[in-house]
């Protein structure tokens, strides 16, 4: 497997399908182990959605309704990397949150909490050509989601991202710095020790808008490619 | 050297922005190749459906091309095909796709693969992507494909889609249980 192009993750970053103090887990999870495949060129191609058209309001979830939502105005941005340091261009980001009061604009959303009609909570963005991404929102609320006693989720925003390849899809949440919260969630802590901590945005006082919004960094890193390239 | 973002799960609630880019057509009219009909059918580890998962699909055009730069032969591209399609489970726990049947691609130490769209199924309770590949059932390639020949016989037919009533390629897919699916570590 040396020569796939992609780097293989190290057993240490992604969580276990099978993490049962998350109880959706044990009905879902595979249990046989998955085949490991060698790159071939279903792998390392993937969809770069370059036809995408991103209207411009996309990644200002403030500003998709006709008023202004409630809650906490907030900047959220960073860089999308590969492991080797390289930014990766023009990716689309997408996300999708709760609004401030901890409610999805999603008819399955039951929690007893106020849909913010300001608020649907949807944003994409493309990267410029250094991965730099930005988004306007609100900050999330925390909400309770049953899967255990007074079970809360800490405040989280949904990321997804294509990557150069099928083989660097990733989807993922990113969390607020020393959310009291993380401590007792099992979506959080089903990422092992060490690398669960790249879920924390960082507090970006730089890129605080003064009397605007607070702001919060958040890089994201998919894989990167293996010293030797393949050769096809 | 920065680390690999971890995954995380979608949720069950990602309609805000992931269904802005639904692709369930990929084929507009001109694109060369035979027009096919694909149903996903997402099912947990005690055979329930499904209904708020999500399928993406990824396929060579009908030529065996991919719309990729890393795919450097001297193959046609077809105007507007890129091979991208994304759908969330109905409350059938079905994907349904209009695609054109995929060409074979070579496999790395020579040979040909057989024709497959490869998916990734995200789903509430699923923390990482899972992926796998859709093969046609009775398509003569697959008897030589290089990856079916890595899977135990008694479960290839888990990655066999075939024709429906209506004319549709059908593959269950199961998360778990008896029939799990076969999954590829990529």
């Amino acid at each position: 497997m040396d020569k796939d192009l992609y780097r293989r993750p190290d057993g240490a970053t992604h969580p276990a399908n099978l993490s049962p103090e998350y109880k959706s887990t044990p009905g879902r999870a595979p249990r046989q182990p998955a085949i490991v495949l060698p790159h071939t060129l279903s792998e390392i191609t993937g969809p770069l959605l370059e036809t995408e058209r991103l209207d411009a309001l996309e990644n200002d979830l403030t500003r998709q309704r006709s008023g202004e939502p409630l809650g906490e105005r907030i900047v959220v941005h960073g860089r999308v990397l590969d492991e080797n340091g390289k930014a990766i261009p023009r990716a689309i980001v997408e996300i999708w949150q709760c609004n401030a009061a901890g409610r999805y604009h999603h008819p399955g959303d039951q929690h007893d909490a106020p849909l913010d009609p300001n608020f649907y909570g949807g944003g994409r963005v493309r990267a410029d050509g250094d991965g730099r991404y930005q988004f306007i929102t609100i900050k999330p609320g925390a909400y309770p989601w049953k899967n255990h006693h007074n079970a809360w989720r800490p405040a989280h925003i949904h990321f997804s991202l294509f990557g150069p390849a099928f083989a660097t899809r990733l989807i993922t949440q990113m969390y607020f710095p020393q959310d009291p919260l993380l401590a007792f969630d099992p979506i959080y802590n089903s990422v092992p020790a060490g690398a669960r901590e790249r879920l924390q945005a960082a507090f970006d006082m730089e890129s605080t808008r003064p009397e605007w919004a607070l702001a919060y960094r958040f890089d994201i890193v998919l894989r990167g490619r293996n010293a030797t390239p393949m050769e096809n | 050297m920065p680390q690999l973002t971890p995954s995380q799960t979608i949720g069950p609630f990602y309609w805000g922005t992931v269904v802005k880019a639904y692709r369930a057509d990929l084929a507009p009219p001109g694109v060369s190749g035979e027009r096919i009909e694909v149903a996903l059918v997402l099912h947990d580890a005690q055979g329930a459906i499904v209904p708020d998962g999500l399928f993406e699909i990824w396929q060579a055009n009908s030529h065996g091309r991919y719309n990729h730069p890393d795919d450097r032969r001297n193959l046609p591209l077809d105007a507007g095909f890129e091979g991208y399609g994304r759908a969330s489970t109905d409350t059938d726990g079905c994907s349904r796709f209009a695609t054109v049947k995929p060409g074979r691609v070579p496999w790395p130490q020579g040979g040909m693969q057989a024709p497959h769209i490869n998916i990734s199924i995200f789903a509430r309770g699923l923390l990482n992507r899972v992926a796998t590949r859709l093969y046609f059932d009775g398509d003569p390639a697959n008897a030589e494909d290089p990856v079916l020949k890595m899977v135990d016989p008694a479960r290839r037919p888990t990655l066999l889609a075939r024709k429906d009533g209506k004319g549709a390629w059908r593959l269950p897919i199961h998360l778990g249980g008896a029939n799990e699916t076969v999954f590829f570590d990529i």
